[in-house]
């Protein structure tokens, strides 16, 4: 098969079997994200990254713990040492290199938590209404209105400092905005002529909600999880950097600002260079989101 | 002849106290297995409400609803009467999931329905509604308003239902194509011997697919006539008149 | 006299499979007449419609080798130029008045500022006119009307409103784009026959587009029937019945009549050649 009549194959409006109609609606939307140029910068820096935590044992330079305190705190472009070197003489872009491993673990230990919270309870006080949707919604209110990292504080606080406590603490800060949207969207939906018709076929709340809501909401939902993705990670950050999250000797990008804030006049670098990375990583996410957004909207669909 | 649908001082009303809507009001008729009955008023008359309180979505409603002799309460409905009943929904463009193939809604009615053999039931459905089976991995997006309605009725059929209530099913659609539809329609009543209740603004529509008719105004069934008498223009209330006058454009 | 000279009206939008065309190619003129544009959905007339407004946005492309307004073409023109063309010169009737209408201003509100908006004169005034306009659409409480907000007026009178707020400026063009499809045959009628009185007694030029061909025959003066974006046939609208087009035709046919009962309705077969340039 040739480029063109696989991409004819892709593009066209009479699939052929459930596989092909899969492909077939994937790839259109893959055609209009990489139309967004800014999107596809986004996605760039993602997959490097990605690609950067992957095979970090081969790309850092040195082991992100070896100290060498006869060369700490060496400047940037130091031979040896591109990004310099920290108050105990480690190499600041093995760390970074490490360190995005470390970030995309938290990244997707919250994606998987906080959005799919937020889905379930949105939902399910979407589509139930009544007493429930009352419940449910105050239970919402109430986390919405504790400031985040103060909760996220408390909590690390209750249950000792570490990674996995730290995601939990800004997944619990995180669900409520989800189910507020995965609501909405689900009240505009279940009183649609389709959701009636599965009804009028004895399809049951839970079938409805899963194979019928859910698909509805998911896109929405992606797309804000992506455009949220910059604040998760600069709260973690933020714990990381108040001592609540990643420990010592770690190489978590918040930790290292924290640790580099004692030389932040003389030795600036030691700060900054996690900072950028930690820019650069939300900054990726925000305009990924963005692209997302223009791709997944349902409200476009089938213009 | 037996009674397939029997509706007696029928009440549907939205809201509660001081909001409550009526829009049905002491509604009755009766539609014979086989017949195909219309109903007809402007919007707001409550036509399709009845269809929603048949089917229970609409909740609030008091009276008499008996469909093939046995009578149904509240808003839940069990597995026998979808199988019993179905409806097609006015807007085709707002029935069918968006995300969801052909294949996927139909394969997941006769799921429901819990029938097997579902790989060939979906192509035999599809052949019924005289799409074929290249249609069956479509998004709706990909599909024309009369192919989205055929895909509708055949997920109306999939459970081989003896009443199929017709929501205003081709309003939202060209004439060319609204004619296709009810000829579908017409043949579909003949080849499975459904009985149907359809719901219109239309008069000729209904005039053209229907043996009796209701006409409806702010709620009530102002009168039940043939379609013989509505094409002889014989009309006994003011109301029938005036629409009849206003259709035919007199 | 001709009003207004459509000459090789095309609308163009870019997609990812090539250009689709909107409207290939069409021509038409009006005088002081009402002139009806029948088709289905798909068939162009509402972007032709548009088109003329310049009101087709980006990326759809509007392309003629002229629409001429008094001799001007109106293509030529700048978009505040055309600002002032729209409403004083053609004005706009759309399919559904809840979408017209801003819903959070006030009915009279809205009529007043479109005639401020083309006329330089007071508010006093301006309340005078849309107090005589919405009486002229029949409103019999005009002064309880102004107040009311779209929401509380019902559709029939939302779209009497709709012309109301069109006619003040007191333009020489209407262009009503399915003006009643969205309300009840009986009310239907009473909207069509304002409409039809004030066109007439202003000696405006009506464009009236609509998919319903019996509405049409009825209510306007020439017919064009149109198909993939081109126009098939032109005829007199009380001769409609005897088109000869098979589109039309078929059209005409597919139609049940309480007149006539049939098992089946005539299907329309679609000749691909319709829709060819140069074809029928």
């Amino acid at each position: 098969m040739s480029d063109m009549t696989l991409r004819q194959w892709l593009l066209t409006d009479a699939p052929s079997s459930r596989r092909h109609a899969r492909l077939s609606s994937f790839y259109k939307g893959w055609l209009n994200l990489r139309s967004n140029t800014m999107a596809m910068v986004g996605l760039g820096i993602l997959v490097a990254l990605v690609l950067a935590a992957i095979f970090a044992p081969w790309l850092a330079p040195h082991d992100p713990f070896a100290q060498d305190l006869g060369n700490r705190l060496a400047p940037l472009g130091t031979p040896g040492h591109v990004l310099g070197t920290d108050s105990l003489g480690r190499d600041i872009l093995s760390r970074l290199i490490y360190g995005s491993r470390i970030t995309l673990y938290i990244v997707a230990l919250v994606a998987l938590l906080a959005p799919v919270a937020g889905l379930l309870v949105g939902t399910v006080a979407g589509y139930t209404g009544g007493i429930v949707d009352a419940v449910l919604m105050r239970i919402t209110d109430i986390f919405l209105a504790f400031p985040r990292l103060v909760l996220a504080l408390a909590f690390v606080a209750a249950l000792g400092a570490g990674i996995e406590n730290a995601v939990l603490a800004i997944s619990l800060t995180a669900w409520p905005p989800y189910a507020r949207i995965a609501r909405a969207e689900t009240l505009t939906i279940r009183s649609a002529d389709y959701i009636s018709a599965v009804r009028l076929q004895g399809a049951g709340p839970i079938r409805i909600i899963t194979r019928h809501i859910w698909p509805l909401c998911i896109s929405s939902l992606i797309v804000r999880v992506t455009l949220d993705m910059a604040g998760i990670i600069l709260a973690a950050a933020g714990l990381g950097f108040l001592g609540l999250g990643a420990q010592p000797p770690s190489p978590e990008w918040g930790a290292m600002i924290s640790e580099g804030r004692r030389f932040i006049l003389d030795h600036w670098w030691v700060a900054t260079m996690p900072g950028l990375a930690i820019f650069t990583v939300s900054l990726a996410f925000n305009l990924l989101g963005d692209g997302l957004r223009d791709v997944l909207d349902p409200k476009d669909e089938g213009k | 002849m037996s009674v397939a649908l029997r509706i007696e001082g029928l009440d549907v009303w939205f809201g509660d106290g001081r909001d409550r809507v009526d829009a049905v009001k002491e509604a009755g008729f009766e539609v014979a297995t086989g017949e195909s009955f219309g109903l007809v008023g402007e919007s707001g008359s409550g036509k399709s409400t009845i269809l929603r309180a048949i089917t229970g979505l609409a909740r609030d409603w008091s009276g008499l609803i008996e469909v093939e002799g046995k009578r149904i309460e509240g808003a839940r409905r069990d597995r026998a009467f979808f199988k019993t009943v179905q409806m097609v929904f006015q807007d085709p463009y707002a029935s069918l999931h968006p995300r969801h193939t052909v294949d996927q809604v139909l394969s997941e009615t006769l799921s429901l329905h819990k029938l097997g053999d579902v790989d060939a039931r979906v192509v035999r459905l599809l052949d019924d509604v005289g799409l074929g089976a290249k249609f069956r991995f479509r998004y709706p997006h990909q599909l024309s308003g009369g192919q989205r309605q055929r895909v509708a009725i055949a997920r109306a059929l999939a459970g081989e239902p003896d009443i199929l209530l017709l929501d205003e099913p081709t309003s939202a659609l060209d004439v060319s194509v609204q004619a296709e539809i009810l000829n579908l329609l017409t043949d579909l009543r003949a080849e499975h011997g459904l009985t149907y209740l359809m719901v219109s603004h239309d008069l000729p529509v209904i005039g053209h697919m229907c043996d009796r008719l209701a006409v409806m105004k702010d709620g009530r069934i102002v009168e039940v006539m043939g379609v013989e008498a509505l094409r002889r223009g014989e009309a006994r209330e003011d109301y029938s008149r005036d629409l009849l006058a206003a259709s035919v454009g007199a | 006299m001709t009003l207004l000279e459509v000459e090789n009206l095309r609308v163009k939008f870019p997609t990812r499979q090539g250009v689709f065309e909107a409207v290939r190619g069409v021509s038409f003129s009006l005088g002081k007449e009402r002139l009806g544009i029948v088709g289905e959905s798909g068939s162009g007339k509402s972007m032709t419609g548009r088109a003329i407004l310049r009101l087709i946005r980006p990326p759809g492309i509007v392309e003629a080798d002229g629409i001429r307004l008094e001799g001007r073409n109106l293509l030529d023109l700048s978009e505040t130029a055309m600002r002032k063309v729209r409403g004083q010169k053609i004005s706009m009737v759309m399919q559904d008045p809840k979408f017209s209408l801003n819903p959070v201003m006030r009915v009279g509100d809205q009529i007043m500022e479109a005639y401020l908006l083309h006329n330089r004169s007071s508010k006093a005034e301006a309340r005078r006119r849309a107090i005589e306009m919405l009486e002229a659409v029949s409103i019999r409480d005009p002064e309880r009307v102004l107040r009311a907000y779209p929401h509380e007026v019902s559709g029939g009178m939302g779209q009497r409103i709709m012309i109301a707020m069109m006619l003040i400026p007191d333009p020489q063009i209407l262009i009503a784009d399915e003006p009643t499809s969205a309300l009840d045959v009986s009310v239907q009628r009473q909207v069509l026959g304002i409409m039809d009185r004030l066109v007439k007694d202003r000696g405006m030029g009506l464009i009236f587009i609509s998919h319903d061909l019996n509405l049409v025959s009825e209510f306007c003066d020439r017919v064009l029937i149109m198909y993939a974006g081109r126009v098939v046939e032109t005829c007199a609208a009380d001769k409609l019945h005897e088109a000869t087009h098979p589109y039309t035709r078929g059209l005409l046919n597919s139609l049940p009549r309480l007149d006539e009962p049939r098992r089946h309705l005539e299907v329309l077969q679609r000749d691909p050649a319709w829709a060819e340039e140069g074809g029928a």
